[in-house]
């Protein structure tokens, strides 16, 4: 039972927000010394784990790719594509952002949307100007609030639900490293990659479906507080 | 036949010429510990092929792996204590950006989907050819896939200098900082965890509570294991080895006989729903509050609470209907 206490050397580093990297550090060290190691053998373990798991941190061969492509213009033109879709409403807006993240993360392209990438500067902002425009007139602070938190939404929800549909992304890599050299096995990153389509295809349906209720929901909350500005006061009440 | 160790040498290499362009890079105002980091970081990718030889007793020449361990905490010290700089970026302007992507259109996408396109060519069609070694079709595809993005990417935007997208990702390499090696590390913890037997621990509670060839239950106690393992921890990554070392091989795959990927894929994602809802995930969830100036800085969980817990319900009966 003792060795879990490595267990909460982690969750304690990372509730008082210490460098996630000393934490695992520090966690790796004193759990190998809990589990019976002596100094050497945890340092083995150290470098023959490190070894074995080199393939988590191949996609870094990427950069250089991904790196001259911005430098001519993969952003701006990432941008023109999604300002195309500017003309519909926010929920359906927002759900045709959602089809595009997933579509671009599941190809590996997890850099060119995000939120200070796009959400900031242009999925948000865009989201608010349709649900002024479909209900003509300006959006009250807690529904701009809520289209920006779903703007947000929309962004993380297709980043997780995409990516792992590429198979050289960190977490398909860390399951085939962790698999491979822990079990012995001989797993193949394009097999884990194929079950993640059916839990993308889950995550469309079930947030883009929430998004399009976002549009009944702001005009149905937009009419309301409508209703209560334009009520004619009752008489003698001062204005 | 193409190794995979000839990829890893591939991605030291990179970083070792990064690490060399780094020294040179006074902008950065910790250049000399950010070159050691990189530098020896892009080392241990060579040296591991010694390491996993020695490991896998599969010939070859081999070296001792206490070393290997002694060089990844001097990395966990260097990024730990924020020994970590950038320099300012090598990029174009904004202005030749739109510029070019004006120019180039819907053709700059086209180097972009060569990396998986080749990738899959390389998973599917060619991995029975004998040209890759065994299982390792898709990561040798990976760097395939970059080395002809590259050239066709050069191509495509009339680039000539092989310089500019080494400076180009450099740049992204500093930005990421030890982000970047955070994922192998965790990789390493949870070889550890298994090594001095946590998993064995809490698959021992998990085996007193469960009830005995119950395959539903098992998944729901792996898939919401995950889910909860990951609100704490705020990180997929690190719960993954634990709760698979307690639930997920042993009962899920040794015990019931599950489908290996399909087991091991879906709960990762059981772990990403969680991510979906805790503030620990800070740099998804808190940060986009702020980038949009929001009141409520747990608004996006608030809204991603429904869909994430609608997911972890679609990922257990997934699990359960598919992968036995």
């Amino acid at each position: 039972m003792i060795v879990l206490l490595g267990v909460v050397v982690v969750i304690l580093g990372f509730v008082t927000r210490r460098n996630p990297v000393l934490v695992v550090g520090v966690a790796g060290v004193f759990t190998g010394l809990l589990g019976g190691m002596n100094p050497l053998e945890v340092l083995a373990a150290f470098g023959r784990s490190f070894a074995d798991s080199r393939s988590v941190t191949v996609f870094a061969v990427v950069l250089p790719v991904i790196g001259l492509l911005e430098r001519y213009g993969l952003r701006e033109q990432a941008r023109r594509l999604i300002g195309r879709l500017g003309a519909l409403s926010a929920g359906r807006f927002l759900t045709a952002y959602l089809l595009v993240r997933q579509i671009t993360a599941a190809l590996g392209l997890t850099s060119i949307c995000g939120p200070a990438q796009t959400v900031r500067p242009l999925v948000a902002p865009m989201a608010e100007a349709a649900a002024e425009r479909s209900r003509g007139a300006a959006l009250p602070d807690r529904l701009r609030e809520k289209v920006r938190s779903y703007a947000a939404s929309a962004d993380t929800v297709g980043l997780f639900f995409g990516e792992d549909c590429f198979l050289a992304i960190g977490s398909i890599l860390l399951i085939t490293g962790f698999v491979n050299s822990t079990y012995h096995q001989d797993l193949e990153p394009a097999r884990l990659a194929l079950w993640a389509v059916p839990l993308a295809v889950c995550a469309f349906l079930v947030h883009g479906a929430r998004l399009l209720l976002l549009d009944r929901q702001l005009q149905r909350e937009m009419a309301l507080s409508h209703a209560e500005h334009d009520l004619p006061l009752p008489k003698g009440t001062a204005k | 036949m193409i190794k995979v160790e000839w990829l890893y040498w591939l991605v030291g290499l990179v970083f070792v010429v990064m690490a060399v362009q780094m020294t040179a890079d006074r902008s950065n105002p910790r250049r000399w510990t950010s070159a050691a980091f990189w530098g020896l970081l892009g080392l241990t990718f060579p040296y591991g092929t010694g390491v996993a030889n020695a490991t896998a007793k599969n010939g070859g020449w081999t070296l001792p792996a206490e070393p290997l361990g002694v060089a990844v905490l001097a990395l966990i010290v260097l990024a730990g204590f924020n020994f970590l700089g950038k320099g300012e970026p090598v990029t174009s302007t904004a202005g030749e950006r739109e510029a070019s992507a004006t120019r180039l259109g819907g053709r700059i996408f086209v180097p972009a989907l060569t990396i998986p396109l080749v990738a899959i060519v390389c998973a599917s069609a060619l991995d029975t050819s004998g040209l890759f070694e065994k299982g390792k079709a898709t990561l040798i595809g990976l760097g395939v896939g970059c080395l002809v993005a590259l050239t066709v990417g050069m191509l495509v935007t009339g680039e000539r200098r092989l310089s500019v997208p080494l400076h180009s990702g450099r740049s992204m390499l500093e930005a990421m900082g030890s982000a970047l090696l955070l994922p192998q590390l965790l990789a390493v913890l949870g070889s550890i965890f298994a090594l001095a037997g946590v998993g064995t621990q809490v698959g021992r509670i998990a085996h007193d509570v469960l009830p005995d060839h119950s395959t539903y239950l098992a998944v729901v106690a792996y898939c919401v294991g995950m889910f909860l393992f990951t609100l704490i921890m705020g990180n997929a990554f690190a719960a993954f080895p634990v709760m698979t070392a307690a639930i997920g091989w042993p009962v899920l795959i040794e015990q019931m006989h599950g489908d290996v990927p399909a087991v091991l894929a879906i709960g990762m994602l059981a772990g990403f729903s969680g991510t979906l809802c805790t503030p620990m995930a800070a740099n998804y969830n808190i940060v986009p509050a702020t980038l949009l100036e929001l009141k409520d800085q747990y608004g996006p969980i608030k809204t991603q609470i429904p869909t994430a817990l609608a997911l972890l319900v679609c990922a257990t009966v997934i699990m359960a209907l598919f992968a036995f």
